[in-house]
């Protein structure tokens, strides 16, 4: 979502400098590391800074538990257990003794290599920024657990083995469990360096381990932010303006103070919250409560006023994000020139766990309990809000249903304003804070709704000589603190992210945007720039396929002839999917193929079109490289999650506005994809020995432009607007 | 006036308003959690639990309305049936984020119990009320027939 972590070789061996332990009386080992500089898969790319700081992520204890310290939040992508099984993996630890623990908010032990200094997960990045930080360790704990048991044992350490949470010396006959040795590996001292295994010895790493949470998910035993109950708390609720960009002018708190159960409605900077025993006295409150709202500064314009605008400023030249030789003369040059333009809505993230927070506000300390995806981002506006120093807040990160982006934004929005309710009251009670899904769907920080214009050329020869791609949309990243180092030359790198690295060999190639504003709020959604740029470039070269009446395989295997790992992910699709098999009439089969976050994915869907127009996608075909498989399991779930989350923006999903107000409002007309549109999915890994790099976005991408180009396959109509469903696809 | 009705086996009486929703009954006044919220309106399924052995969103039903009846939450359920479907999702890692799933598992369990060999489309139309945001379709697909197989249906 903000950075690529590309691939670099996997050290195979790497040290740390001198560090040391840190010590809980009684609670075993807890090994907290100093470490000179990150990891050198990022080190070699030279994006992040990774000061010395101390670690802390892992608790051996005298129960023979091991406890992995997560500094990720899970929000569903698995990540407890693939930070796991890369820390256990060099312990070797038994599966079966680890637990995971989420950590605490700390920029300094806890910052993401990729992105920081912060605590902070998304991008894609948990995996590839954890991956040699946690080998490392666990390395050094297992050297710590084998110093511990040749001094109890009086022999050589070399002599000693570790396997499946065992520590054995097998010319004595000894062995014994972590645990016995937990409080004497804590008194030795961190080894200077650690060697790493070589990946063939591999034990843990890329088998189908079972997920750490499976059994709490299904039991209904998982803690989410909205199941935290502390004495006393009150539950709150928050009229919002109903126009972005309005404000509060005045409200009249007395209706919804009669109502039974509430407890107060106070003003908050987002609008105003009412304060009750549980949520059905505040949704009561609220529905009495009398605001009056100033829209002197809010959006006021229909998404198709937008989209006008949007479209008019396409027919422009905009700020250059990419040249290539020279795509106007190669435009102008060509033998024949297509242009086409594409439009995609706003969209809404929806997470199944409507946005929560819980917080208790003392005068010199609050506490947070929510599914923090941005923790000392957090952490800091939090302290603002409630006047505070960082280090008086305390954040405690549950698990979060599902997030896709949405917790993770710069100005905290659901943390800051749980934190003013209780700072209005005088956190005379502790807060929890619920939005509605009417809320969360009429909230904001939207995917952004873009307008882009495609022209390509071809010579007489019909080979593609010039492509041009101007993008049309609000930026993501302006305004907020991620503007300084990541829009440069007024280029918002996640608004042409997957345009302007398109990978085709392309002599001439122009890659434009005009960047727009709108008091819309909107943020990073699920594989971010790619959620468009793929479907337009995808859809786009199928079209010039066509023109050039070649084989959308064979175009892209000759444009990708420089891209192996793009071109090995088309190659495995097209070999499982039976790319070139005969389907019958009204079916149709789409490919495409796109790299997002240094993962390549190619995806082939089948699609049956009935007379009627009715759209269903029987079955997706999927290659993912992805580094080193830590789980194979967890990333074909992850696929097949990106699938169904990305089909069903594909096929329905859009936020619209009416004079500014947005027209959708829970799952009836916000409409993600259900069981019975879930086609049939098979996903194939590349193997590699590449670093590890991360699956909870890539596979989203691709499955739009690979749906509408088997849409052409089956009809003959080219979709270029999206939702698919907005189209009338009859052929009858 | 207290409602009473019987909560996973056991007989309660909640003081509370007849028209609140029985999803925050069930959360607040009888502080279970597992059974969640997700859109209030009876269009994702996250509130599923049983009244009468039959699935029901308990976030528009009025807890009124089950007064005398048998409530069942993802905490109550025990039959083989349950346990079938519990460890099927288990063994096929189906849960992501998890927050649909209390849901997802009292419908399938519903399902299972009336038609112990359902068909894909058996399962699509019994499911399709169940929203999962992480689109979890293909393992609860096939969590429902594995756990059909174990009850031996
Ligand atoms: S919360 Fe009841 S169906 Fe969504
Ligand atoms: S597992 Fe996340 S919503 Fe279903």
């Amino acid at each position: 979502m903000l950075f690529q972590p590309h691939a670099a070789a996997a050290p195979a061996a790497t040290d740390a400098t001198r560090r040391d332990a840190l010590k809980l009386g009684g609670m075993g080992l807890v090994l907290g590391l100093i470490w000179t500089a990150g990891p050198r898969a990022v080190q070699a790319q030279g994006t992040a800074e990774a000061p010395p700081a101390p670690n802390a992520f892992v608790r051996i204890a005298p129960d023979d538990t091991v406890t992995v310290i997560a500094k990720h939040l899970e929000m569903g992508q698995g990540i407890y257990t693939g930070l796991a099984t890369i820390l256990a993996e060099e312990l070797d630890a038994d599966w079966a003794q680890v637990r995971v623990e989420s950590a605490p908010a700390d920029a300094r032990l806890y910052n993401n290599l990729a992105f920081g200094p912060m605590q902070g997960t998304g991008g894609s990045s948990s995996v590839a920024n954890s991956y040699t930080q946690l080998r490392r360790a666990g390395a050094a704990a297992r050297a710590m657990l084998v110093a511990a048991a040749a001094e109890l044992w009086s022999v050589p350490a070399a002599e000693i083995t570790v396997e499946r949470g065992t520590v054995a010396h097998a010319r004595s006959g000894r062995s014994t469990r972590f645990g016995a040795l937990a409080e004497r590996a804590a008194r030795q001292s961190v080894p200077a360096a650690v060697a790493l295994k070589d990946p063939s010895r591999f034990r843990l790493i890329g088998t189908r381990l079972p997920r750490v949470d499976a059994v709490a998910k299904t039991t209904g035993r998982a803690q989410f932010a909205i199941d935290v109950t502390l004495p006393g708390m009150l539950v709150a609720v928050v009229q919002r303006p109903p126009k972005f960009g309005a404000r509060m002018r005045s409200f009249d708190p007395a209706a919804a103070r009669a109502v039974p159960g509430v407890v107060d409605a106070v003003a908050v900077p987002s609008g105003v919250a009412v304060l009750a025993q549980g949520m059905y006295a505040a949704l009561r409150g609220r529905e009495a409560l009398a605001v009056q709202w100033d829209e002197s500064a809010a959006e006021t314009r229909d998404s198709a006023a937008m989209i006008a605008a949007y479209s008019a400023l396409a027919d422009r030249p905009g700020l250059p994000a990419r040249r290539e030789g020279d795509a106007e003369r190669g435009l102008a040059a060509a033998a024949r020139r297509l242009e086409a333009k594409f439009v995609f809505p706003y969209l809404a993230h929806a997470p199944m766990e409507p946005l929560t927070c819980v917080v208790r506000l003392t005068a010199d300390a609050c506490e947070i309990w929510a599914g923090d995806q941005f923790q000392t981002v957090d952490q800091a506006n939090a302290a603002r809000a409630a006047g505070l120093r960082p280090e008086q807040v305390t954040i405690h990160t549950t698990f979060a249903g599902g997030s896709f982006g949405r917790r993770a934004n710069t100005q905290s929005d659901y943390v800051v304003e749980a934190v003013s309710i209780a700072k209005a009251i005088g956190g005379r009670a502790p807060v929890k804070l619920i939005w509605t899904r009417e809320d969360d769907i009429k909230g904001g920080l939207y995917r952004p709704l873009y307008v882009h214009a495609l022209a390509g050329g071809l010579d007489a020869a019909r080979n593609l000589v010039a492509w041009r791609h101007r993008i049309v949309g609000q930026s993501i990243l302006g305004g907020t603190p991620f503007e300084a180092m990541m829009v440069r030359n007024g280029i918002d790198g996640t608004s042409v992210e997957g345009a302007s690295n398109l990978p085709y060999a392309i002599p001439n190639l122009a890659v434009d945007l005009h960047t727009t504003t709108s008091p819309v709020p909107v943020l990073w959604w699920r594989s971010v720039g790619s959620t468009h740029t793929a479907f337009a470039t995808e859809v786009f070269l199928d079209e010039l396929a066509h023109a050039s009446e070649r084989d959308p395989v064979a175009l892209r295997r000759a444009l990708l002839a420089h891209h192996p790992r793009h071109l090995a992910a088309l190659n495995l699709a097209v070999e499982k999917a039976g790319w070139g098999t005969p389907l019958p009439r009204g079916r149709g089969r789409g490919i495409a193929v796109h790299e997002s976050f240094g993962s390549y994915v190619a995806q082939i869907a089948e699609v049956t079109v009935g007379g009627d127009g009715t759209l269903k996608v029987d079955r997706v075909v999927c290659a993912v490289d992805c580094g080193v498989a830590i789980n194979p399991d967890v990333i074909a779930a992850q696929i097949e999650g990106g699938i169904g989350f990305g089909l069903g923006a594909a096929l329905a999903e859009a936020i619209t506005l009416k004079g500014g107000e947005v027209e959708q409002s829970n799952f009836h007309d916000y409409t993600p994809l259900r069981i019975d549109a879930m086609p049939r999915v098979e996903v194939h890994i590349v193997p590699s020995t590449a670093a590890p790099t991360g699956v909870g976005e890539p596979g989203v991408p691709p499955i739009a432009p690979a749906v509408a180009n088997a849409v052409f396959a089956a009809t003959g109509r080219r979709v270029r607007t999206l939702p698919i469903g907005a189209n009338d696809l009859r052929t009858g | 006036m207290a409602i009473d009705f019987t909560l996973n086996g056991r007989p309660v009486s909640l003081d509370v308003d007849p028209d609140m929703p029985l999803l925050w009954a069930i959360r607040e006044a009888a502080g279970l959690t597992g059974t969640k919220f997700g859109c209030g309106m009876a269009q994702c399924g996250a509130c599923t639990v049983h009244v009468a052995g039959e699935p029901t969103r308990s976030c528009a039903t009025p807890i009124g309305q089950v007064a005398g009846q048998a409530v069942t939450t993802i905490e109550g359920i025990d039959s083989p049936v349950a346990q079938a479907v519990q460890q099927a999702w288990q063994r096929l890692d189906v849960a992501q984020c998890g927050y649909c799933q209390s849901g997802q598992i009292m419908s399938a369990v519903a399902l299972l119990t009336q038609n112990r060999r359902p068909s894909d489309a058996d399962i699509d139309a019994a499911m399709q009320g169940n929203l999962c945001r992480c689109a979890t379709y293909v393992r609860i697909r096939a969590a429902i027939h594995a756990a059909a197989q174990t009850i031996g249906g």
